[in-house]
């Protein structure tokens, strides 16, 4: 009798704990792990990033405690949900009670059949699913109909010491006319050879507005594997903010589904690497109805040896016309040994759409630099000048000025750069 | 204030462009080289401000008593060199005040003093930019982002009425400049003058000589001033060409 080897993604989860009770998502899960493998570069959706370093580690999952008053945003007034290392920690957070339009519950209580028949067109990978069965925290936030959330939510996640696994799940429901600003940060503390695995997801009804900025400034020895994916009703309005410069490893995969019309959507990201990070930012906008319009602004600046990856698809189905999407991603390559791939793919069936994307690669411009020191100002300051002045356009799409105030600080902190 | 001695200079995967050349500039003085296409101009100005590309095989260049070729370009500048570009770069998202407040402080710790107060700035900004009659909304822009053509070689010289440079080279400033703003550049250029500072204009063309009246004409041929007279000597050129210099004309 010829023997099975075991599978590698159960051989992955073994030591991870299930609750008491495992509903109906959870076994879903679960079961679809049985036939699932990781993904091989061989994979066209993973060409560029190799998962081996991750999936070959024994990670567990360890309750923690830490410090997180730094990661607060100073001069936003939010409500703070503070995770370690995927568990909610209630003493770390704070959830103001005069606000009558949100309510913050545990993911535990979202609704099986409402989520299921929601999410039906979802495209899961092996890691939304081993989050989907092992999520050891999270919250499902909602936004009563008509009304505007007084504060911001902010979702604090730290993963904190070796080989953790912090599986957090959130999902945001936004009745009609709701609005609210979350703010989703990733930050780290001793932690070497971590992983954050994380699911956020999403759906604004007719006429909501979701506003959301997710900075990931994980230390460079994190793992960090996110699955975002939001469905918009008609008329609503959802952007997307993604500062990414932590991780050795991030890959995000942003999907949103425009399921109404007169809907606006827009991605925006930024992306600094240095030594050997790899930052991955893959999005999806797929437009099904008519008169919307799709914005999408990514760029990166990549030094040392790292790499990035750009793909970005927009999808615009047949019975979608009078569609407006615009995408471009522009890269600059301040090292020989840096790289990056980018693939822009439009799939357009509609006849009567107007879409543009534009790719760029370069380096910095020389004439430019040199343009900069003959009126005195050093190579390295003329250099952080103009690469901070690529960045920060797309930065200025922060709308939020605290949220904005805290990026600008921790770049200046980490790389010296003022905007 | 600069002292040039036999100049040679090559770019980098290519033949020598500068082959012997000989300036002497004092304070208070403005040079005109004036020469045929092809002939060295525009490296003269590389050189002098440092850009990469070039490389220097023989001669020496003395700035205020100072091995200028021993300097990085930002020193040069800090040393009070400006270079107004044939062609200024557009760098977007900088700000045209910002970075010349940068440029500005730079240069001031450098010699030792404070930072420049923002109140003194906005003065300099502002009366910096009348003077070349910039649209002080373009002073703040991107810089040289959309400007035109014109608006360029203006903020050239905001930038050098800012920077209070030494000695100015203008690299072919009028070229691409109607009537109109040649002479606002020019009578910019003019203001800026004085007993402590020099200006070399590099030109194909003597009409911007009709505005900055010039001290010493130089007409460099072949990597070499081969001659040099008063202001009257652009005129001639003008008329005759530089044939009757019995110059080879070299396509760039």
């Amino acid at each position: 009798m010829e023997m099975v080897a075991e599978n590698k993604v159960i051989q992955f989860v073994k030591g991870f704990d299930l609750p008491p009770r495992t509903g109906a998502i959870r076994k879903e899960a679960l079961q679809a792990l049985q036939a699932m493998d990781f993904p091989t570069t061989k994979v066209e959706d993973w060409k560029y990033t190799r998962v081996t370093r991750i999936t070959n580690k024994n990670f567990e999952q360890r309750r923690e405690d830490a410090e997180t008053d730094n990661f607060l945003i100073p001069g936003m007034e939010a409500h703070v949900l503070v995770f370690i290392n995927g568990y909610f920690s209630e003493k770390r957070s704070l959830i103001r009670e005069d606000d009558e339009a949100v309510s913050i519950l545990s993911i535990e209580e979202l609704n099986d059949l409402y989520y299921s028949d929601l999410m039906d067109e979802i495209d899961e990978n092996v890691f939304s699913l081993i989050n989907k069965a092992y999520h050891t925290g999270g919250k499902f936030i909602q936004v009563a109909a008509n009304k505007k959330a007084k504060y911001p939510v902010h979702l604090i996640h730290v993963v904190k010491g070796e080989q953790v696994i912090a599986n957090v799940r959130h999902f945001v429901h936004l009745e009609k006319g709701a609005e609210l600003e979350l703010v989703g940060s990733f930050h780290s503390e001793d932690a070497s050879e971590s992983f954050t695995n994380v699911v956020f997801e999403g759906h604004l009804e007719e006429n909501a507005h979701l506003s959301l900025n997710k900075l990931q400034f994980e230390d460079k020895e994190v793992f960090h594997i996110a699955r975002e994916f939001f469905v918009q009703d008609q008329s609503s309005n959802f952007k997307i903010n993604t500062v990414t410069t932590g991780g050795l490893i991030t890959r995000n995969s942003l999907d949103v589904f425009v399921e109404g019309e007169n809907c606006h959507t827009e991605l925006n990201g930024v992306y600094m690497g240095t030594s050997k990070q790899h930052m991955d930012n893959h999005t999806l906008i797929e437009h099904l109805f008519s008169n919307c319009t799709s914005s999408e602004t990514y760029k990166g600046v990549m030094d040392d040896k790292s790499t990035g990856v750009f793909n970005g698809k927009v999808i615009v189905r047949q019975d979608a016309q009078k569609i407006e999407a615009y995408q471009s991603n522009g890269n600059v390559l301040l090292s020989d040994h840096a790289s990056v791939n980018s693939k822009p793919e439009l799939e357009i069936y509609a006849d009567d759409v107007r879409c543009s994307h534009g790719s760029t690669i370069g380096q910095l411009n020389q004439d430019a630099v040199f343009y900069l020191r003959s009126r005195g100002i050093s190579e390295e300051k003329a250099k952080r000048l103009i690469v901070s002045a690529f960045i920060a356009e797309v930065l200025d799409k922060i709308s939020s000025e605290p949220v904005r105030n805290f990026v600008d600080k921790h770049f200046y902190e980490s790389f010296g750069w003022g905007f | 204030m600069l002292k040039i001695k036999n100049l040679h200079a090559s770019v980098e995967d290519g033949g020598e462009i500068l082959k012997g050349l000989n300036l002497e500039v004092k304070a208070g003085e403005v040079h005109a080289i004036m020469g045929p296409n092809g002939a060295g101009k525009s490296t003269l100005a590389s050189v002098l401000a440092g850009k990469d590309g070039y490389e220097v095989t023989k001669g020496e260049i003395e700035f205020e008593g100072k091995d200028l070729l021993e300097m990085e370009t930002e020193d040069r500048a800090k040393e009070g060199v400006f270079l107004a570009f044939q062609y200024p770069v557009e760098i977007p998202g900088v700000s045209n005040i910002n970075f010349l407040k940068t440029a500005i402080n730079e240069i001031r710790e450098y010699h030792g003093q404070e930072a420049i107060s923002a109140k003194d700035f906005m003065a300099k900004v502002r009366s910096s930019s009348a003077l070349v009659e910039l649209d002080p909304k373009l002073a703040s822009r991107s810089v040289n982002q959309g400007f035109s053509g014109g608006e360029k070689k203006r903020n050239e010289i905001f930038q050098m009425a800012m920077l209070e440079p030494k000695l100015s080279i203008l690299d072919e400033t009028d070229s691409g400049l109607d009537i109109d703003a040649l002479r606002i550049v020019s009578e910019g250029v003019n203001k800026l003058r004085s007993e402590k500072n020099a200006v070399i204009i590099i030109t194909h063309y003597q009409r911007l000589l009709n505005y900055i009246k010039p001290d010493f004409v130089h007409v460099l041929a072949d990597g070499k001033i081969v001659k040099t007279g008063p202001k009257e000597l652009a005129l001639e050129l003008e008329e005759k060409g530089y044939d009757w210099l019995n110059v080879e004309k070299v396509s760039e």
